[in-house]
């Protein structure tokens, strides 16, 4: 048992907490009001090696692994939630590739998403198809040389900046979760198109938008692993999405902390800091306990990750714990700011903002305690 | 062209939780809530270096004072493109003032045949300022200080730019080897890559105590010092002093006031 990070750990941690420092939280209240996309932040990113953080060396990548993944994830995460969610899909949206892409493809697309040179989104989510993908109806219909699009999806971060989307979509006539296939498709491919852009509660510098395709031809050769297989491609995808989230979610717990302590220290009622008082101190408690807890969980999944080990369970997990522990520290952080904490004016009106998606994207609460259930009850079959 | 590039570890103030208190010794500060970062000077000479070596080729040389902790910004200095570190570890060190701190590092650097030796301009923590331009002294090499603008004109020499009052720049041609201490702003320090950092990550530190220095205990810390430091206070609030209380409301109105008041809005 060790409970030691490796020096590269602490490095590529101190890296990001200085970039993110630096590049990110100067302007982080500011670009949440205007609902500013930092392409510029984004792009540096790319080239430093950000956004593809699990791609091995010979791909391009900065084959630093998940464990790497998680802390330097954290450190932007609690600068700007925002900018950490599309940093998480981004990383995510190399895995479909790195794990069943072909060589064509590794070299056409995934070297450059690793590099930056390309920014990767993910669709899978279309109106009627949210926490059940197994129904969505984005058909993709085999025309011999290439697949015919149609369909709608919504909730797509950063769909509107990236180059390459990884498509899901009906391949086949079955029904439910068979019969999904994953393709590649490229920015600017005729019958593709950005549709309207959502107006959200928090995490305002990020962007979501609806990607629309209306007869799009896509070349046989973008179809991702085998035919059919676009469910599992895509669950694939999604567990080490949910670390990415967990991670996120650990960042704006943090800073929820950071930011009750110097209020509870500063700010004085009844002759002294509140700080002194006991109600204070057990929130103050109370979250500092739950983010040595995520962090463990959440390092523990990355852990297993990387040694090849199953993680499904472990990233679900993760997630399910720290995203419900970011909401009731977000809760906590903006009850111990009293009326200050509901102003635009403090960091935590932002936090409460942002840690409001966490418990809802990539796999609800809900979804997470079912994953982890279904996995419980297979491990004991 | 072979480079040295002395950096020192320091509080980092930039954080608003940073609180100084002296400790018990009333001869230092408690250091137990710090985090630490290289100082804000030597990050700039760190940059200075390595964009020479990728432009002039050669080797950069991470040299600093400091307990194993310093190892953090030695690696992250090395995770940039240095190439070779050595850290000067003894407890004999500790109260080396400006005069044994240079004995120190000449005594890492003097056999390294360097052709230029970079430091930061000043530390954030003590602010002497006189590091840099001791240690050219103890190696009797020409020094330019509050250096922003490096330029290699031929294999001997060098056009170095001083940053004076208003932004004024100063240009002045100097003979290798030589020592310049570098001033902020000049380059803009990059951040380590995945590479770099995986590289660094494995790099040996050579490190240094008194006996490997060649020197006598007498040469360093506080025996080899020519000042001493004796004693840090808290200054005491002065009667034109006014430190405003209250609310982050209240100050603000109240500072507000002031200003209005002196007619200085």
């Amino acid at each position: 048992m060790s409970f030691q990070l490796t020096e590269e750990q602490k490095m590529v941690r101190l890296m990001a907490r200085d970039f993110a420092g630096k590049e990110l939280e100067p302007m982080a209240a500011q670009r949440d009001k205007e609902e500013i996309f930092p392409m510029d932040v984004v792009k540096k990113m790319g080239e430093l090696g950000l956004l593809g953080m699990m791609v091995p060396d010979e791909y391009g990548g900065a084959g630093a692994g998940a464990v790497s993944y998680c802390l330097a994830l954290q450190e932007i995460a609690y600068a700007c939630a925002s900018t950490a969610v599309t940093m998480s899909v981004a990383n995510l949206s190399t895995e479909p590739l790195l794990r069943f892409g072909d060589e064509t493809q590794k070299t056409r697309y995934l070297l450059k998403l690793a590099q930056g040179e390309l920014l990767g989104c993910f669709a899978l989510t279309e109106p009627g198809a949210g926490s059940d993908p197994g129904s969505l109806s984005m058909s993709a219909e085999d025309k011999r040389d290439h697949y015919l699009i149609n369909g709608t999806k919504v909730f797509i971060t950063h769909g509107q900046y990236a180059d390459v989307v990884n498509l899901i979509a009906r391949t086949g006539p079955e029904k439910g979760s068979r019969g999904l296939s994953t393709f590649i498709v490229e920015k600017g491919t005729p019958g593709f198109s950005v549709g309207s852009r959502e107006d959200k509660l928090g995490l305002r510098a990020s962007n979501t938008v609806e990607l629309l395709f209306s007869d799009c031809k896509v070349p046989k050769e973008n179809l991702v692993g085998k035919p059919g297989a676009g469910f599992k491609i895509a669950m694939i995808a999604l567990d080490s999405g949910r670390i990415g989230i967990a991670s996120q979610a650990l960042g704006i717990t943090r800073a929820c902390l950071d930011e009750s302590i110097r209020y509870a220290k500063g700010r004085k009622q009844f002759g002294k800091a509140i700080s002194s008082f006991e109600a204070i101190q057990w929130m103050i408690a109370d979250m500092a306990t739950g983010i040595e807890a995520a962090n463990w969980l959440i390092l523990s999944a990355a852990w297993r990750k990387d040694q090849g080990l199953p993680f499904t369970k472990e990233a679900s997990m993760a997630k399910l714990f720290t995203s419900e522990l970011a909401n009731k520290s977000a809760y906590l952080a903006l009850q111990i700011h009293g009326g200050y904490g509901y102003l635009k004016d403090f960091k935590v009106e932002r936090l409460y903002r942002d840690a409001r998606a966490t418990t809802i994207y990539e796999g609800t609460s809900e979804i997470q305690r079912l994953v982890i259930a279904r996995n419980l009850l297979k491990e004991h079959a | 062209m072979n480079i040295v590039v002395c950096v020192k570890q320091v509080p980092d103030t930039s954080d608003p939780d940073t609180e100084v208190h002296i400790d018990g010794t009333g001869r230092g500060v408690d250091q137990s809530k710090f985090s630490f970062v290289i100082n804000d000077a030597d990050n700039y000479a760190v940059e200075e270096a390595i964009l020479l070596k990728e432009k002039h080729g050669g080797e950069v040389t991470v040299v600093n004072i400091g307990g194993e902790a310093a190892n953090q910004v030695i690696r992250m200095a090395l995770a940039k493109g240095g190439d070779g570190a050595v850290r000067l570890d003894d407890e004999s060190f500790v109260y080396s003032d400006v005069v044994a701190t240079a004995r120190l590092l000449k005594s890492a650097i003097k056999d390294l045949g360097c052709d230029l030796v970079l430091t930061g301009c000043m530390a954030s923590d003590d602010g002497y300022g006189a590091v840099g331009i001791a240690l050219a002294q103890m190696l009797e090499v020409p020094h330019a200080a509050y250096v922003k603008t490096v330029e290699v004109v031929d294999d001997k020499k060098l056009k170095v730019g001083r940053e004076l009052e208003g932004g004024l720049l100063e240009m002045n041609e100097i003979e290798m080897p030589c020592l310049l201490a570098i001033q902020t702003g000049g380059n803009e320090p990059r951040y380590a890559s995945f590479k770099g950092i995986r590289e660094a990550s494995k790099k040996e530190i050579k490190v240094m105590d008194l006996a490997a220095t060649g020197l006598s205990a007498d040469e360093v810390g506080e025996s080899g010092s020519v000042a001493v430091m004796t004693q840090y206070s808290v200054p005491e609030v002065g009667d034109l002093a006014e430190m405003i209380e209250g609310d982050p409301a209240e100050t603000s109105a109240k500072l507000a006031n002031i200003l209005k008041e002196k007619g200085l809005v």
